[in-house]
Parts: structure tokens; C-alpha cells; sequence
């Protein structure tokens, strides 16, 4: 009995090492957080945000994002890289602004798990301000306006909500267009069906899955123009809203300063025009 | 619907997750033998708080689902901690192969529960009149009788838990199914990208197959030649 106890703990302290090793090889490539916190709590305390001169932090903050999510954020096979207006726009506010940031493209959802549970300091991703979300982030001044549009297939005889009923409209989860069919529902008597992305929304209704969605009427003008997917919007733009730049609630304030500060400034020297007419707008 | 453009355009991309998916895989199955190796000898213990300690742990982990658990250590963890040690991160990689070798561990403790139940009781009979201290016997007659057996669940688990790793996709671990979504965001191109990824997917197994279907082979053909001698 005594020798097998002491096996066992052989064992335990064998099974910990090999969890620790591995927990230190997956970490081994980001740089510490802890001290860094430190010194831009300090950075964060000296007033005067709002000058030409920027406040300069050595954090590295890290940001989240969506990843499929064109022309906002998506990936471009060629370069091998994230691209999208809200990567363009991010880049040239922390250039401005002279703060340092790390890109996490993992989806939308991940993304706000990501800040509201402190493992993210921020998110930029296509994202409406809207009230219920103030109640768990904090935003930016909005950056870009955007409304939802009901989408049909190409073919399809469906001009109103009021066709609808009846039928199953697909939706992205948390999003916007979601709250929107979510909101008429009751009202048009129709179902909804929910993904986890836009191409997966979009080939539901290609594919006949689903009657409509209600989406980012920037981006599925986008996906259409580009792609040629066989799809068409219907009716007015409904929900006006911004985007904006968001970080949890209470948390990070000198970075939505920062980023408020960086917005007004290409505004002013035209680098926000431009970027906004790279991608058609 | 266009094969050739998505093994120009993605073929980089899913490798790199493929490589994402086969290194979380077998690292946490590594780590998953070990803990389903103690959680097993726990479960046996003649101390009753290991006994419940493994019980709890493979009842908790078999109970939930794996993207549940996924979510609560990626997203809660961090708060959890975070409490006790300010700025607490998680990368999504540390919490899949946290999420994926308790999954493997718990499920790994029963199958090795199960070859180990499997050994007649006469053997520790024997090996212990024949005056073998318990741990002895544990480790020269029993386990090694247990393993065999257990093999060709092992091997099923190990299946499991490489096709598992797409789970994790959702938390935003860059592995193969993750990587093609994103292709697909920018692309639409569902069918091809999906295929491509099938293909790749039974390419890895077949190969984890074929080479524990030898190793199998092995130690049965390693049995038969130890039964001989003595004989």
C-alpha cells in the first residue's frame, strides 16, 4: 500500500508538471500582461488626453474582432493577412495616437465574450452602439453609419416583411439584424432560424433554407457587388445606427479616449475619407 | 463551387490550421493519458476522497458538453482568476487544450477503468499469493493485460478527440474548421472549402489508424510469442 500511494503521487506530481509545461509553451508567446498593466494605470492617471501631443503608453493592448465580415474585417488569401475598413481605421487612429495594440480576428461572438470577461481590452467589429449594449460596453464616438435591409434571393417574389409570414427567416446571432427580426417577428408571423456568421446566413437564403435576413445593409451591398452572390435587397434601410469602437464597461477609458481623440484627427486630415473610399463608400 | 480556386487560394491557411489542430490534439491527448490514468487509480482507491474526487470529475465532464465547457473555461476562468490575479489572460489555445484533455481525460479514466476490470481477479489472486507487493502487481500484471484491451477504445478516443478540436473553433482557436470559415467569410465558397477539409481530416485519422492498428498488432503478436515459451 505504501509503495502504491507513492506511485500515485509520482503520478500527480507527473500529470501537474506535464500541465504546467504545456500551459507555459501556450503562453510562451504573448508577453506578460501583469506588468504592463502597472505602468499604464500610471499613464492613465497624468491628465491631458486630449492634446496634439498623445499620450504615449507602452501597453500593448489587445483588440478583438470579427473574422468573416467583409469589407469590415475578413481575410485576404493573397497577402495572407486580416484587411477591412475597421483594420485600416484602427491601424491609422493607433498611428495617430501612438498606442500599440495586438489583432485578434476570432469571430464576433468570441469577441464579446472576450471583452466582457477581461480577456480582451477592446473590440472593433462592425459593432451597432445601441442601448442594450451600453449596459455591458462602453463605446467610441460611432465611426460609421449603418442601417439593417431585409435580403432575399435573387429570384424571389418577396418585397415586403409582410410575405414573410409563414416562413423562416435566417439571423446572425447578437447581431443587430437579429434584434431587428426578432422585433417583427410577432407582428409578420414568421420563424427565425440562427448562424453563426454571414456566409453561412446568406447560403440559407441562396440555398432556399430560409426565406430572408435581415443584415448590416453595408456589408451585404458589399458581399453582393463583390462575390456575385445571388441575393437582393428589398425594401428601405430600417434601425440607423453607428459602429462603434467598444471596450467592457468601466474598463480602459483612456482607450476609447484615445480612440476618440485618433478618429477626430484623420477625420481632420482626410485619412478617414480615404479610407472609407478604398472600400466604395 | 470551384475546387481548383480554393486549393490555390486556402491551401496555406488550412494547413496552418490543420497543423493547429493535430498539435492541440495530440498534446492534450498526452495530457489526458496522464489525468485519466490518475483519475482511474483515484477511482479505485481504497481513500474515499479520491474516490469521489475521480467520480465528481468524470461525472462533470461526461454530464456537460464540450462547447459548454469550452465557453466557461475561455470566458469564466479568466474572470474567476482574474479576481485573485489582476490581468489574467487566456489564449484561446491554452483554454482549448485545457477544455480538450479534461474532456480526454475523463473519458480515457473509463476505459482504462474498463480494461482493468477486464483482468480476471484470479491474476491478482495469483500474482499476490505469489507474494507481489499490490503496487507490483498493479504494474507487472495487471496493467499490462489492461492496456491491451483497452486499445481499441483508446484508439476510438483518440478519433474523438481529433474531430472534437473543430468544437473549439467557436472560441476562436485557429485550427483547421476555424481557418475555413474565415476562408469561406471572404470567399463563399462552402462546398469546395468543406470538402477540401473532410479529405483532410480522414487523411490524418487514416494515418493515426493505421499506425496504432500496428502497434496493436505489435503487442498481440508480442502475447502469442511470450505464451509459446513457456510452453
Amino acid at each position: 500500500m505504501k509503495s502504491f500511494t507513492k506511485i500515485l503521487g509520482l503520478l500527480l506530481a507527473l500529470s501537474l508538471l506535464v500541465a504546467v509545461m504545456a500551459g507555459c509553451g501556450a503562453g510562451g508567446g504573448e508577453p506578460a500582461p501583469a506588468p504592463d498593466d502597472a505602468a499604464v494605470t500610471d499613464d492613465a492617471a497624468a491628465p491631458g488626453g486630449d492634446e496634439a501631443a498623445a499620450p504615449v503608453s507602452d501597453k500593448t493592448y489587445v483588440i478583438y474582432s470579427d473574422n468573416a465580415f467583409a469589407p469590415f474585417e475578413y481575410y485576404d488569401t493573397e497577402a495572407g493577412v486580416y484587411v477591412g475598413l475597421d483594420m485600416d481605421l484602427l491601424a491609422a487612429i493607433a498611428e495617430d495616437q501612438g498606442f500599440k495594440y495586438e489583432m485578434h480576428n476570432d469571430g464576433f461572438d468570441a469577441s464579446m465574450g472576450a471583452v466582457q470577461s477581461g480577456q480582451a481590452d477592446g473590440m472593433i467589429a462592425g459593432m451597432t452602439i445601441t442601448e442594450e449594449r451600453m449596459l455591458t460596453f462602453d463605446f467610441s464616438e460611432g465611426y460609421f453609419e449603418d442601417g439593417q435591409i431585409m435580403v432575399v434571393p435573387a429570384d424571389s417574389t418577396i418585397a415586403s416583411p409582410a410575405d414573410l409570414a409563414g416562413t423562416t427567416v435566417a439571423a446572425k446571432t447578437s447581431t443587430q439584424g437579429a434584434a431587428y427580426a426578432e422585433s417583427i417577428k410577432d407582428e409578420y408571423g414568421f420563424e427565425i432560424q440562427y448562424y453563426e456568421d454571414s456566409p453561412t446566413m446568406y447560403t440559407a437564403v441562396i440555398n432556399g433554407t430560409n426565406s430572408a435576413c435581415f443584415e448590416d445593409f453595408s456589408v451585404i451591398g458589399y458581399a453582393i457587388q463583390s462575390e456575385g452572390l445571388a441575393l437582393q435587397t428589398v425594401g428601405d434601410v430600417v434601425n440607423p445606427g453607428y459602429y462603434g469602437f467598444a471596450v467592457q464597461k468601466g474598463m480602459n477609458p483612456e482607450l476609447i479616449e484615445m480612440f476618440n481623440a485618433g478618429l477626430a484627427n484623420i477625420k481632420a486630415d482626410g485619412t478617414y475619407d480615404q479610407i472609407l473610399a478604398n472600400y466604395g463608400y | 463551387m470551384d475546387f481548383s480556386r480554393v486549393l490555390s487560394d486556402a491551401t496555406l491557411l488550412l494547413l496552418q490550421g490543420l497543423k493547429v489542430t493535430v498539435i492541440i490534439a495530440v498534446i492534450s491527448l498526452l495530457i489526458g493519458m496522464v489525468i485519466g490514468f490518475v483519475m482511474c487509480l483515484f477511482g479505485m482507491s481504497r481513500i474515499w476522497i479520491l474516490r469521489w474526487i475521480s467520480k465528481i470529475y468524470i461525472w462533470i465532464i461526461r454530464g456537460t458538453p464540450m462547447i459548454v465547457q469550452a465557453f466557461i473555461v475561455y470566458f469564466g476562468f479568466p474572470q474567476l482568476i482574474g479576481m485573485f490575479v489582476p490581468g489574467f489572460r487566456l489564449e484561446a489555445f491554452s483554454a482549448g487544450l485545457i477544455t480538450l484533455s479534461l474532456n480526454a481525460g475523463a473519458y480515457l479514466a473509463e476505459i482504462f477503468r474498463g480494461g482493468i476490470s477486464a483482468v480476471d481477479p484470479g491474476q491478482v489472486e495469483a500474482a499476490r499469493s505469489l507474494g507481489l507487493s499490490s503496487a507490483r502487481t498493479m504494474v507487472k500484471v495487471v496493467l499490462p493485460q489492461a492496456f491491451r484491451v483497452a486499445i481499441p477504445s483508446m484508439v476510438n478516443q483518440f478519433i474523438i478527440t481529433i474531430k472534437d478540436t473543430s468544437i473549439l473553433s467557436v472560441i476562436g482557436l485557429a485550427d483547421i474548421v476555424n481557418k475555413a470559415k474565415v476562408y469561406v467569410g471572404a470567399s463563399y465558397q462552402f462546398f469546395a472549402t468543406y470538402t477540401i477539409v473532410a479529405v483532410y481530416y480522414l487523411i490524418i485519422i487514416s494515418i493515426l489508424m493505421i499506425v496504432l492498428k500496428r502497434v496493436e498488432k505489435k503487442m498481440n503478436y508480442e502475447r502469442k510469442n511470450n505464451r509459446k515459451k513457456p510452453a
